[in-house]
């Protein structure tokens, strides 16, 4: 069995399980600018403080540490550390020069971590995280010219190419395009794995994961849940889902519509909760897992993890949860 | 777990496509090569005026949007960028899907890296050969977008249906079996001719056409079949009632053989039914091809058509005549005709052994068929509302007679209806009313403002079935609880029917149902409803499964209530409080009112009042859905709407020439400053002794960003600005004399016209808030002394400042109504009266409040919490447990 018969095979059985956030770990460490230049970009022309993709090169330790957490507290499925890291992102750090390095480092990373724990019993993979990107194709820069546009599909196209080259370079078993608010910078993201994959004779399973921005029910762009779905359903996914801005509660009924509609698996790794006066995530894990477990018992799950504010704490508690309740019936 | 198979498109919205979807209008307008007047928008690029177009397309119920921008002068793949980058960001036109539709590749690749939905691509074919379409497939794929496939390949574009069906199969083998195309998103396009040319060969183009469609449908699993519609009829242009006549007639029987949409100007669209007979079978024979004769045929009747395509009404419309009386009976009904009602009954009377078999037969026959084509919705409310006023001006002819012998018939029960106390509106309950006698029900009318314990005397007394309650308001919420416990008490074992504006399923399940335990409440959203609850309400065999039904639903209702209920976030008063509207009132100057104190308008010129109507709602009344103007192109209910209006516009007219109404009001203004969330009101200029106090509740949900928790006093200059602000009053009616038209129709058991007129006076005393506001801003108060709006951006409500009204969302506590009232006075100024629900008297009224400043807005509070109820509690001086109830709906806690 390659990889990707044995996740889908694995999701016949079972809900798996997917890392929680990595940003708010990396929080903990209250890393500094040093620490995040490191020998390699000491002399760095400009700021490197918070570009927490840098540190798969620069804290690699930190990194595979936090890897390694989620990986004890449960996790199936690994996420890379490269969420910004496309060519276009990465300017406003000077460092467009290392996206490809960086997706492969962030890749090999998550790989070595997910070896390690992987027993027949339990095998870990890795899902190479394909980020939204900062700038959107479908949303005007100008308010004075609604026609106007920060980024082209074709850019974006050349930027998740190249990034998408760098995780299959470095290990990863699947693609995750994720934390989508613009369905057309998405859209791109297939493009181009469709195209790598088609380019270079290699296929790997895709996960798709949108985010539903407020209590509109929509994404940043405009759509609600099933036009998402629809609008990305050619991607031919093994899986589709929602991820971020909201907590479980709000999220519940987006990912029930989701599981209504969807003739793929279903995924969903929500916020702990919504920030709250000092932006801070308060659902503690038990919280959380309650919900979780709900949804699970209701059927809408195959995957499950969590996002902005969760812990290794949160996802031992979600995987507890979900370890006896049925995995949501594959569609035919 | 299967889902359809269906073609899922989407723009904001989804779109899905199956065998169940009725036939899907693709909207034509945004095209070049189709529309002249586009493609001077497009070249002048004028793309505000193109966006309307588009715009325009879907409100006119078009499901997806064609673009085409092909145009020897027009550099299309520059401009296909711009116009759809432009279409996203107006989400009225991007919530459908877009067809790409270019002959050239480069413009739809273009097109297709614009579109965050799932398009479609119109067109790719076997034109070039296979190798090219499936490249192109390919492309289309890796895009996400359906693809239209012209039946076009190496030789030309097919024409006969032996050569569509071979085309389109070869493309679809390609398409499924190299490409690996879902097939349910392949859609064929086999070509729509011209026909009626003058050339024969051309006289089978539509035929070819549909059999093409018929074979295509058959043999190509999930594949669809579209068309440009309007090709058909192109040798008969500059006829445009002709052209949509073949239009119609085309589709109806393209769409029969299977074609699942059309390229097609949305708005304009004729109705098969609808064609005149002698237009429709010429037209026939054109399409079908049945006589060498046909185009002649057409053409020798075509300039009679010229005009609006309806020549001939006259002489059928009283064919009806000649059939027997039963039959006659029946049309009457159905068609809702009183005009010959007294004899056809008289005549029937005089059949039949005894007058009682004369409505226990044929006329009993005829609502029969009424109450079943509005039950499968081929009828609807005002029709059958005007068939009930034929049943009951025949029963009443037969009355007399009946009496005589002494004869009651039988009904299907006996409801009681009643609006409950402190509540005046019954247009609703008069409604349903009329749908039940229609399905022969008996109905105990008790009329509006009916207290609990009278209703259960006369339901006793009646020995009715049914309780049906019936209120508009939020404190009737409340009143249908109290009856709900009073039932229980006196032990009374009726089934509850709720309904009316505020009422809710939700609302019935949390609070209605615990307290009923002897027999079921059932909420009842519409009138259609009505008869479906009773008959289920009363039926020996059904009645158990349909309560555990009902019970079921609510129970699940109030557990979900109970597990998501209580999570959201809601902020402390004071924290709200500190998120208020910031306001720079040192930037700021209030304008002051042309005059402080009251003014009062008596028999204000209804005239004036026409232009300034909304009419979406007047059809909502009427539980006709759409908006306005569209709706009466609508394809369901666009007859009915179209009828009704006219109805409407006769009864206007009469309104205002007989002076059937009569409106009065008064408005006022007042010095005011806020002082936290009240508004003090100061009996003068010198602003120091506070007249009345307003109390005003805030906003007290966890807001994200920028957005503040808004209260009314927020727009309202605080007192320590030290700036002299103001506020204003208004209450309106246009229902005064209404009493006296409303019996004369009763008396002639005319429920169309009484509905009719009720809803019209609704209309005008809103209409005459809209335009005593306007007023207000340009005359009385004065601060927006040039503003010039259209009525609809009036409704749009576009202009500076709001009049929200005591007891909707940004003031929901009713009993603020009162100290308007203290205020204004309009029970001496205008005659107008509240109840102790505080519902308005005549019921035809709008009253409110006046805020000026260019900020303020309307919002809604809702979920408040009792730290603020206390407070506000206190600052009314009201003991907590009363402002408790009057806050009932909008608590965010449990009492």
């Amino acid at each position: 069995m390659n990889k990707s018969e044995q996740i889908r095979a694995l999701m016949a059985e079972r809900i798996l399980i997917l890392d929680g956030a990595m940003g708010t770990m990396i929080q903990h460490h209250k890393l500094e600018e040093e620490d995040y230049r490191g020998e390699r970009f000491a002399d760095w022309q400009s700021p490197l403080k918070g570009m927490n993709d840098l540190l798969v090169l620069t804290q690699p330790e930190i990194i595979s540490g936090i890897h390694k957490q989620y990986l004890e507290a449960g996790a199936d499925i690994i996420e890379t550390n490269n969420f910004n890291a496309t060519t276009s992102d990465l300017v406003r750090y000077n460092l467009q020069d290392y996206a490809y390095e960086l997706n492969v480092a962030a890749a090999k990373l998550a790989r070595k971590s997910a070896d390690a724990y992987s027993t027949p019993d339990k095998p870990r993979f890795i899902a190479g995280v394909l980020g939204p990107n900062q700038k959107t194709a479908s949303v005007s820069v100008d308010v004075n010219d609604p026609g106007a546009r920060a980024i082209s599909f074709d850019e974006l196209v050349e930027d998740y190419s190249l990034a998408t080259r760098g995780l299959i370079e470095g290990g990863a078993d699947i693609i995750l395009i994720e934390t989508i608010f613009d369905t057309l910078n998405a859209k791109a993201a297939v493009f181009a794995v469709k195209t790598v994959f088609d380019e270079d004779d290699v296929e790997l399973p895709i996960m798709i994961s949108g985010t539903i921005t407020d209590a509109s029910g929509r994404t940043l762009t405009g759509q609600v849940t099933e036009a998402f779905y629809n609008s990305l359903r050619h991607a031919r996914p093994i899986s589709v889902g929602l991820n971020c801005a909201l907590g479980p509660d709000d999220l519940r009924q987006y990912v029930q519509e989701l599981s209504r509609i969807a003739d793929c698996c279903v995924s969903a790794h929500p916020n702990a909760g919504l920030p709250n006066e000092l932006g801070e995530y308060d659902l503690t894990p038990e919280e959380m897992a309650d919900h979780i477990r709900e949804w699970a018992d209701s059927g809408f799950l195959n995957i499950v993890g969590g996002c902005c504010g969760s812990s290794p704490e949160h996802i031992r508690a979600i995987a507890d949860a979900v370890a006896k309740s049925e995995p949501r019936a594959q569609p035919e | 777990m299967k889902n359809q198979v269906s073609m899922r498109l989407s723009g904001l919205e989804p779109f899905n496509v199956n065998e169940q979807t009725l036939f899907v209008n693709v909207g034509e307008r945004t095209n070049v090569t189709g529309s002249a007047r586009f493609k001077k928008l497009i070249k002048e690029e004028d793309y505000e005026a193109a966006l309307e177009v588009a715009r325009q397309q879907v409100e006119a119920g078009a499901q997806v949007i064609d673009v085409n921008m092909d145009e020897g002068l027009i550099d299309a793949e520059a401009v296909m960028v711009t116009f759809l980058n432009l279409m996203a960001s107006e989400p009225d036109i991007s919530r459908v899907p877009v067809m790409i539709d270019s002959s050239k590749w480069e413009v739809i690749e273009a097109g297709l890296k614009c579109v965050q939905g799932k398009g479609i691509v119109n067109s790719i074919s076997l034109k070039e050969g296979e190798e090219k379409f499936i490249q192109q497939a390919k492309l289309v794929m890796r895009y996400g977008a359906a693809v239209v496939v012209m039946a076009f390949d190496e030789d030309g574009q097919a024409d006969t249906k032996e050569r569509k069906v071979e085309i389109c199969t070869r493309a679809y083998k390609v398409l499924t079996e190299k490409v690996g195309f879902p097939p349910e998103d392949i859609i064929f396009d086999p070509n729509v001719f011209a026909i009626a040319t003058g050339i024969d060969e051309h006289n089978n183009y539509a035929v070819d056409f549909i059999e093409a469609t018929r074979e295509i449908k058959r043999t190509l699993p999930h594949a669809k079949v579209s068309g440009g519609v309007s090709n058909v009829s192109f040798s008969f242009r500059g006829n445009n009632p002709v052209r949509e006549a073949i239009h119609s007639v085309f589709l109806y029987y393209a769409i029969d053989a299977g074609m699942d949409m059309g390229i097609v100007n949305a708005g304009q669209l004729a109705i098969y039914a609808d064609l005149p007979d002698e237009l429709r079978e010429k037209v026939e024979a054109v399409v079908l091809n049945t006589s060498p004769d046909a185009t002649e045929d057409l053409l020798a009747i075509a300039n009679d058509y010229r005009g609006d395509g309806k020549q001939v009404e006259s002489t059928q419309d009283k064919e009806w005549r000649s059939l027997d009386v039963r039959k006659r009976l029946s049309h009457a009904l159905v068609k809702g005709i009183t005009e010959f009602i007294e004899e056809d009954t008289e005549q029937a009377r005089l059949e039949a052994d005894k007058p009682l078999h004369v409505i226990e037969g044929p006329l009993m026959d005829g609502m029969n068929v009424v109450g079943d084509l509005f039950g499968s919705g081929k009828m609807f409310l005002p029709q059958v509302v005007k068939s009930a006023r034929v049943m009951k001006k025949a029963v009443a002819y037969l009355m007399p007679y009946i009496e005589d012998e002494k004869e009651v018939g039988d009904t299907n029960g006996r409801i009681l209806m009643a609006t409950v106390k402190g509540d005046v509106h019954d247009i609703g309950k008069n409604i349903v009313g009329v749908v039940l006698q229609c399905n022969n029900y008996e109905v105990v009318d008790l009329g509006v403002m009916v207290s609990a314990e009278t209703i259960l005397k006369e339901a006793v007394a009646h020995k009715c079935d049914i309780i049906g309650l019936s209120g508009l308001i939020t404190p009737s919420l409340d009143e249908m609880v109290y009856m709900a416990k009073e039932m229980e008490r006196q032990g009374i074992e009726m089934p509850l029917m709720i309904g009316g504006a505020t009422t809710s399923k939700v609302h019935t399940a949390l609070k209605i149902e615990p307290n009923l335990l002897k027999d079921q409440v059932v909420h009842v959203p519409d009138a259609s409803r009505a008869v479906g609850v009773a008959q289920n309400l009363l039926s020996k065999e059904n009645k158990a499964g349909f309560v555990t039904g009902v019970r079921d639903e609510y129970e699940r209702i109030r557990v979900e209530r109970l597990k998501h209920g209580k999570v959201h976030k809601t902020a402390e008063i004071k924290k709200a409080r500190a998120n208020k509207k910031a306001i720079d009132w040192s930037e700021y100057t209030p304008d002051k009112p042309s005059f402080l104190g009251l003014k009062t308008f008596d028999d204000y010129d209804l005239a004036k009042l026409v232009e300034r109507i909304d009419w979406t709602p007047f059809f909502s009344a009427w539980e006709l859905a759409g908006r306005y103007p569209r709706i009466l192109k609508d394809e369901v209910v666009g007859v009915e709407a179209t009828k009704l209006f006219a109805d409407g516009q006769v009864m206007l007219k009469q309104i205002i020439d007989e002076k059937w109404l009569e409106a009065r009001g008064v408005i006022g203004f007042f010095p005011a400053n806020s002082v936290g969330d009240d508004i003090q009101v100061y009996t003068d200029e010198s602003r120091s002794e506070v007249a009345k106090t307003l109390h005003h509740l805030r906003q007290q949900d966890v807001k994200k960003g920028a957005q503040p928790n808004y209260c009314l006093s927020d727009f309202v200059a605080p007192k320590e600005s030290n700036k002299a602000d103001y506020i204003g009053g208004f209450a309106v009616t246009a229902g005064h004399k209404i009493e006296q038209k409303i019996a004369e129709f009763e008396a002639e058991h005319d429920d169309y016209q009484s509905i009719m007129l009720k809803v019209l006076a609704d209309r005008l005393a809103e209409a005459f808030a809209e335009h005593m506001h306007e007023r207000v801003r340009k005359e009385f108060w004065a601060y927006e002394a040039d503003e010039a709006l259209d009525n609809d951006s009036l409704i749009r409500e576009k202009y500076r400042g709001i009049r929200p009204a005591p007891g909707y969302p940004a003031c929901p506590d009713h009993t603020e109504k009162a100290t308007l009232w203290e205020m204004l006075e309009p029970g001496q100024n205008a005659g107008l009266s509240i109840t102790e629900s505080f519902a308005m008297l005549p019921t035809a009224a709008v009253s409110g409040w006046y805020f000026a400043h260019p900020e303020s807005r309307y919002f809604s509070v809702t979920r408040i919490q009792q730290d603020q109820v206390i407070d506000y509690a206190n600052r009314k001086g009201m003991d907590l447990m009363s402002t408790e109830r009057w806050l009932s709906p909008i608590l965010g806690y449990d009492v």
